[in-house]
């Protein structure tokens, strides 16, 4: 099993509170990593240090080492535009740019230096299918992409996630905000895409990650309590913290 | 205790917060139908068309041409709005992307004092420093001379003016951009400036057109600034630095004459008719803009 | 690409750091001209004693009669509008707090006519003062600036007032309230702090304006000692003195309008200190 990110002593303070404390985890390649834990664990923080999006919060001190590609992302000179090229983010609201909807995917695409007309258009119309959107707006492409609905936007921020062409997808809550119907496709759709990426998500609904989990880390108050296979975590936990959460002792 | 019972002093709070608020609710059409009143006198004898496109303005033979103040408040309006529209611009992307968050604590007094400063004394900040400058340096650079008091002049005081106002605008728009839109945009790996660039900026589009639209309506009716330092000539400017005259100017400067000629209060009256007009249209037309923009 | 993308923003970043730095600069640069040039004309005679004959071609006296006046006046137009205006923005927070359309409209009224300039202000006055046969006055002065100052104030109380948590109302209404006495016990009390703001800021800008005053209020080389009589107010104390030829004159219009920045600093500094935890961040549209 090939490790795609691996994080060594990863220290997050906001002023003198930690928010992370000490995490060490590995992240294995081409499978679903379910980030799990109640809310204002630190989970999201977490994610958010993969791609270096902590940079815009400048309150926020991050030391310790992100391992991508055994290069650590920390380091001075490295390519945070690149970096975050070869991820794909999707958050808990969909935020599509304030562009047209054919727009908001090819703007992705000449961020990663698809250049040609003909060729944007294809590969915008097949990002649109990936992400079963393309029946639905394939009239109104060039509408604002706000006009769409809630779930429909999330698929379009799904499409433009991958059209960075990425090779790690991180998702934050992906579906709180969507109903049942979209959630279940941007479920099913991670679990197909899965031979590809390594998929991150986070989530606080337990259902979800027994459904897509391969891999789970279960954090709590700013510390990884438990990292493991899905199975083994779900059937059979170490810890006590674990085990009382699965029991829904926190919700 | 009290001079009235509980459900009598309900009654008199009652009575007075409705009768206030009848006075906010009419003032607007108090104002409109008092110097349509007023200015009806000048309007029966003549036309709309005449008032606003003659240049001949002589209250003692009964000519009145608004056309040189309507220019001269045009030119110093637009002028001012094209030289404070790019300094907020650029300054709010700086405040709210760029700078430190202490430095929005140092913007915000700063604002506040710039807005405060009464009307008068940057009409004395436009002489003493405005002005001089412009008869000294900037005329004979372009090989122009002038004695300063001028358009150019009232302009550069009143952007000065209007800039915490649109500034002001600016920056909330600019802090009302949710961050999970900025995270988005990054991780596509976008660089600062096109975030800036290609996303910040489009989605404040309708806001930092609505600010410049409502500074717009704020610099058109300015007066005290403008007049010390505009010239007050009655004449159609040719240049930025000939000097002009405003419509508020007028009012302002003939006040003390106007009963002595007939019809010469309702021609004031007809001047600040106009510029409630302006004003309210103006600032309609923004709130209809952002109404109808919000709701994408 | 990545290079050009680069000095693209290296300028503009140049290019907005030039333009924040203009901006502290320009306030420097005003405050220190008024400061240097009103210092030299300033003195104590300039501050305690009226115009004395021949004051505008040269000869002693002082502004103290444009002083009073706009304090006074500056003081009544605050006090009417603090009358009319608290009861207004209350009614909106309690009585229409479920109207959110009628608020939004008053709201939106209030917006309206705190764009309107001054001088259409100062000429409605004008025209309500020729209508009901008013001379020139202190009165006639007040009313105006009233009106001036009316939207802004019931705006800024508003923005407080809104901010004002449910619960309170709620809690209130427990103890068997009715809304008057939770309008005027309750919220006046959670927003005190707020109100004195939105108080302090329409005085800055009542004392402040010229337009407003010019047709009403008049002018005049004595204190202020009826609500008949015409008064003088700074701004145009400032404004004549510079129509003036006489140098020495010229000079005492700086020497005024220090005094009246220094006012101005002075009230903006108070509802500062007062307002910081309810300092107004929110924009109208």
């Amino acid at each position: 099993m090939e490790t795609a990110i691996r994080i060594k002593d990863l220290n997050v303070f906001a002023g003198k509170t930690q928010i992370l404390n000490d995490i060490n985890v590995e992240i294995p390649k081409n499978e679903i990593t379910v980030i799990l834990g109640p809310s204002g664990c630190g989970k999201t923080t977490l994610l958010k240090c993969m791609n270096r999006l902590t940079d815009l919060y400048p309150e926020l001190k991050v030391s310790g080492e992100i391992l991508i590609n055994d290069k650590n992302i920390f380091a001075p000179g490295a390519d945070i535009s690149k970096l975050r090229q070869s991820m794909g983010l999707l958050s808990q609201r969909p935020y599509p740019l304030p562009m047209t909807i054919y727009n908001n995917i090819a703007y992705a695409l000449k961020l990663r230096g698809v250049r040609g007309r003909r060729k944007l258009h294809l590969l915008v119309m097949d990002y649109l299918k990936q992400a079963n959107l393309y029946e639905e707006v394939r009239q109104r492409l060039r509408e604002p992409a706000s006009r769409l609905s809630i779930g429909q936007q999330q698929r379009l921020c799904l499409a433009r996630g991958l059209a960075v062409n990425p090779d790690i997808i991180l998702a934050d809550e992906p579906t709180s905000a969507l109903d049942p119907i979209s959630s279940r496709f941007i479920d099913e759709k991670f679990q197909e895409i899965k031979p590809h990426f390594t998929i991150v998500v986070v989530t606080h609904v337990l259902r979800q990650a027994r459904r897509i989990a391969d891999n789970v880390i279960f954090m709590y108050m700013g510390e990884v309590v438990e990292q493991g296979p899905a199975k083994e975590f779900f059937e059979n936990p170490r810890e006590e913290k674990t085990k009382s959460y699965l029991e829904g002792m926190f919700n | 205790m009290y001079l009235l019972n509980r459900h009598q002093r309900h009654v008199v709070n009652y009575s007075w917060m409705l009768f206030s608020l009848l006075i906010i609710a009419f003032l607007p059409f108090m104002l409109f139908g008092g110097l349509y009143f007023k200015s009806f006198l000048l309007l029966k004898t003549h036309t709309l068309k005449d008032l606003v496109f003659s240049h001949s303005w002589h209250p003692s033979r009964g000519e009145f041409g608004f056309y040189p103040f309507i220019v001269g408040s045009v030119w110093v309006t637009l002028l001012a709005i094209f030289i404070s529209t790019p300094i907020c611009l650029l300054t709010a992307i700086n405040v709210t992307q760029y700078a430190k968050k202490r430095f929005l604590r140092i913007m915000h007094p700063v604002i506040d004092i710039l807005a405060g400063i009464p009307s008068v004394v940057y009409g004395v900040w436009g002489i003493l420093v405005i002005v001089p400058f412009i008869s000294r340096y900037l005329g004979p650079w372009f090989g122009v001379q002038t004695m300063g008091y001028s358009i150019l002049a009232g302009a550069f005081v009143l952007s000065i003016m209007i800039i915490p106002f649109i500034l002001n605008i600016m920056i909330e728009i600019f802090r009302a951009i949710p961050t999970e839109l900025k995270e988005a945009t990054l991780s596509l790996g976008t660089t600062k400036w096109q975030m800036v660039k290609h996303v910040l900026l489009r989605k404040a589009l309708p806001g930092i057109i609505a600010s410049v639209g409502f500074g717009l309506a704020r610099a058109f009716g300015e007066t005290m600034a403008v007049l010390m330092v505009v010239g007050n000539v009655i004449k159609v400017p040719h240049s930025v630095f000939d000097p002009g005259y405003t419509l508020p100017a007028l009012i302002a400067n003939n006040y003390g004459e106007v009963l002595s000629i007939p019809q010469y209060d309702s021609a004031l009256m007809f001047a600040a008719l106009i510029l409630l007009a302006v004003s309210l249209f103006f600032n309609l037309l923004m709130h209809f803009f952002i109404a109808r923009y919000n709701k994408y | 690409m990545k290079r050009t993308l680069k000095a693209e923003e290296t300028f503009f970043r140049v290019l907005m750091n030039l333009t924040t730095a203009f901006i502290l600069i320009i306030l420097g640069i005003i405050i220190y001209s008024v400061f240097e040039k009103g210092m030299k004309a300033m003195s104590w005679e300039m501050l305690t004693s009226v115009p004395s004959g021949g004051y505008y071609y040269g000869k002693g006296g002082g502004i103290l009669n444009a002083i009073v006046g706009s304090l006074v006046l500056a003081f009544g137009a605050t006090i009417l509008a603090f009358l009319i205006g608290l009861p207004v923005a209350l009614y909106m927070n309690v009585f229409l707090v479920r109207r959110k359309r009628l608020v939004n409209l008053i709201r939106f009224i209030l917006d309206l006519i705190w764009g309107v300039p001054s001088i259409v202000y100062g000429a409605f006055g004008f025209t309500l003062m020729v209508l009901v046969g008013l001379q020139t006055s202190l009165l006639a002065g007040i009313i105006t600036v009233t009106l001036f100052i009316l939207p802004i104030m019931i705006r800024s109380m508003d923005e407080i007032l809104r901010t004002v948590p449910m619960g309170l109302s709620e809690a209130t209404y427990s103890l068997g309230s009715n809304k008057s006495e939770l309008a005027f016990k309750i919220f006046t009390r959670q927003s005190v702090s707020g109100i004195i703001t939105a108080v302090l800021l329409s005085f800055g800008r009542a004392i402040g304006d010229a337009a407003s005053v010019l047709f009403t209020a008049g002018y005049t080389d004595n204190l202020p000692n009826s609500l008949m009589e015409p008064v003088a107010t700074l701004p145009l104390s400032i404004f004549f003195q510079l129509a003036s030829p006489v140098p020495e004159v010229q000079a005492r219009a700086y020497a005024s309008a220090l005094v009246l920045t220094v006012i101005i600093l002075i009230v903006s500094l108070f509802s500062r200190g007062l307002g910081k935890r309810y300092h107004k961040t929110k924009i109208n549209f």
